[in-house]
């Protein structure tokens, strides 16, 4: 069967990110992208199914601008067969991107599509459920553990209270959380084969899809910040400013 | 203007995320219509029924909503939200999971995790774990939201009497099914909404050596959370764990012991009232949001502390 993994290219997880000074947004100028950590687990998930010989194709693909080839072939790097990349410089909100990926769905028909249950730039988490309703799929989302068997998907999910089993029928969205594995490094041989690897360029029209976005960012602000406080040297003072001073205990 | 609070509960009773989801809708100004889907959940609707502000409770009981499978309780909640101007669900797994569904039926983007009401259209939601805070104003029709329960003040749960109404429409997709659960068991408060939450993470070394938390815990009063990391090394089940991608709490007081404070964690736990750091690396992280810093080994010191309170 064929497996679709979505990826998007995002600020790297370790970046503290800072807002910019005219409050338009965040600083991304010289700040280092990758790809999303949760995507990354998506890939991997996908190629351990391919290694187990569930899965025999495995297609990644991103929308947005041209630079987010880096992260499809870092995909490709880690296993990934061919890549598509829907282009476009401008923003693309969860709903057009979910939109964009049914048209690839219809396209390439997998039988498994598999997402990151959170883009850690807008941390959204919205793309895989919007995709699957779209689609009229079901969903198995913060998946940690995947298991296809019998044309079936059985994914435990982690939900607030513990963790949740569900059985799907396939074609099925998964969304990853971050127990679900850890992902390989691509080795240097793996990186080189990455390049001559199938990516194809498309474009949202190409999948009928114009609106991009529907939410409007009038501003963004620094959150408050917190100062640091005093260090205390022993217990005794601790009990007593959380007594007296603070007053919480 | 009138807007559906989907409410989150266990069939029995309302959960408190519930209630400041309520409040983040009377911010929004309408009428509060609150939609209870379960399977054998009339106390709830109840329940619903006394929260102050609510001007009518729905009630959709049936099998397919039982285990709130979201292929099924997405559709019921499309169907329905049609009328509304809003539609709000707390940000918990659950809202998380059926919410953006309800959103791609009618077409509409979803406003995750707001955590201010501007106006009707505009509202404020953290980004970039909470790095920074964007101001969002949205064009469409619906406006469907998550709620950020730390965001908002809980509504009282008694004082109103709504009239309760219920709703026939089954919806089931028949394409997933509930094969079980896992949930973890204890006595000590819920991490959301918890006045106090003791953390631990990977210092803890082991799922075992958690004790001596659960003990300051149990002293305090107090919810026990953890890091990714003390998750990870399976010390501690998921749902403990407080973070960008886990649960975000605000309590008085969060007590984080081997903590050395991620970006990622500190936006589960930043907005907490007072924080309280033990490490033994001076220069851990977490001492720049702590207001209470204590440098040592916290295999004596949380001992310690829970003896002396
Ligand atoms: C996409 C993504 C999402 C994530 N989401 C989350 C999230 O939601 N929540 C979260 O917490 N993390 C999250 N993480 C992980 C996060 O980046 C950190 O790895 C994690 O928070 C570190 O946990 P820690 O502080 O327990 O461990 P460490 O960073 O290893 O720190 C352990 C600390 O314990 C101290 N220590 C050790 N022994 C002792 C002792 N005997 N006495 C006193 N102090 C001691 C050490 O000095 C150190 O500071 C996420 C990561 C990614 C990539
Ligand atoms: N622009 C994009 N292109 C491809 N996949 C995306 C894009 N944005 C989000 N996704 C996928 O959807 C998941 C959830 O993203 P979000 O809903 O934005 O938090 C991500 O982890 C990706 O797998």
């Amino acid at each position: 069967m064929k497996a679709l993994v979505a990826v998007k290219r995002v600020v790297d997880y370790n970046v503290k990110v800072r807002v910019k000074a005219d409050k338009t947004g965040v600083e991304l100028a010289n700040v280092k992208m990758a790809l999303n950590p949760f995507d990354e687990i998506a890939v991997e998930e996908a190629v351990r199914l391919k290694e187990k010989g569930i899965v025999t194709e495995i297609i990644v693909t991103t929308v947005g601008p041209a630079v987010a080839q880096e992260q499809l072939r870092t995909a490709l790097a880690l296993g990934a067969d061919r890549a598509i990349l829907v282009q476009t410089d401008d923003e693309v909100q969860p709903l057009a991107v979910a939109k964009i990926l049914k048209g690839i769905v219809d396209a390439e028909q997998p039988q498994l599509i598999i997402l990151g249950k959170q883009a850690i730039d807008g941390d959204n988490n919205q793309t895989g459920q919007m995709l699957a309703a779209l689609a009229g799929l079901p969903q198995g989302t913060f998946a940690s553990v995947v298991k296809v068997e019998g044309g079936k998907a059985q994914v435990t999910r982690e939900i607030d209270g513990g963790l949740q089993t569900v059985e799907l029928s396939l074609p099925a969205v998964v969304t990853t959380d971050l127990r679900l594995n850890e992902p390989r490094y691509a080795s240097l041989p793996n990186i080189m084969k990455a390049k001559k690897k199938p990516l194809d360029t498309k474009s949202p029209a190409d999948y009928g899809v114009s609106a991009l976005a529907s939410i409007k960012t009038l501003k963004v602000d620094p959150p408050a910040e917190r100062k640091a406080g005093i260090k205390v040297k022993t217990v005794d003072e601790l009990v007593e400013k959380l007594k007296n001073e603070a007053k919480v205990i | 203007m009138s807007i559906l609070v989907y409410a989150e509960h266990d069939n029995g009773a309302i959960k408190g995320a519930t209630l400041n989801t309520v409040t983040a809708a009377r911010a929004i100004g309408g009428d509060i219509h609150v939609l209870v889907a379960g399977q054998g959940c009339q106390a709830a609707a109840e329940a619903a029924a006394k929260i102050d502000g609510v001007a009518k409770v729905l009630v959709a009981d049936n099998a397919a909503y039982g285990h709130q499978l979201a292929e099924n309780v997405s559709q019921l909640v499309a169907e329905l939200g049609k009328g509304y101007s809003h539609i709000l669900a707390p940000a918990t797994t659950n809202g998380k999971n059926f919410l953006p569904r309800v959103a791609a039926l009618l077409d509409v983007n979803q406003i995750s995790e707001i955590s201010k009401v501007i106006s009707a259209d505009t509202f404020e939601r953290p980004i970039y774990a909470g790095n920074a805070i964007a101001t969002v104003q949205s064009t469409d029709a619906i406006k469907v939201l998550t709620v950020r329960p730390t965001g908002f003040d809980a509504a009282a749960a008694t004082g109103g009497s709504a009239a309760i109404e219920a709703v026939a429409v089954a919806k089931d997709a028949g394409v997933s099914s509930f094969v079980g659960e896992e949930l973890a068991k204890s006595d000590r408060p819920e991490l959301a909404g918890a006045k106090i939450v003791v953390s631990g993470g990977r210092g803890m070394g082991n799922g075992e050596n958690f004790n001596i938390l659960y003990s300051l815990a149990d002293k305090l009063g107090a919810a026990v959370g953890a890091s990714r990391a003390a998750v990870d090394a399976g010390f501690v089940p998921n749902d403990m764990q407080v973070g960008q991608t886990g649960k975000v709490v605000a309590p008085q007081l969060y007590v984080a012991v081997g903590i050395s404070g991620a970006i990622q964690h500190l936006a589960g736990m930043k907005d907490s009232k007072v924080i309280v750091a033990i490490n033994k690396d001076e220069e851990a992280p977490i001492f720049q949001v702590a207001d209470y810093g204590i440098v040592g080994d916290l295999f004596t010191i949380v001992p310690e502390l829970t003896g002396k309170i």
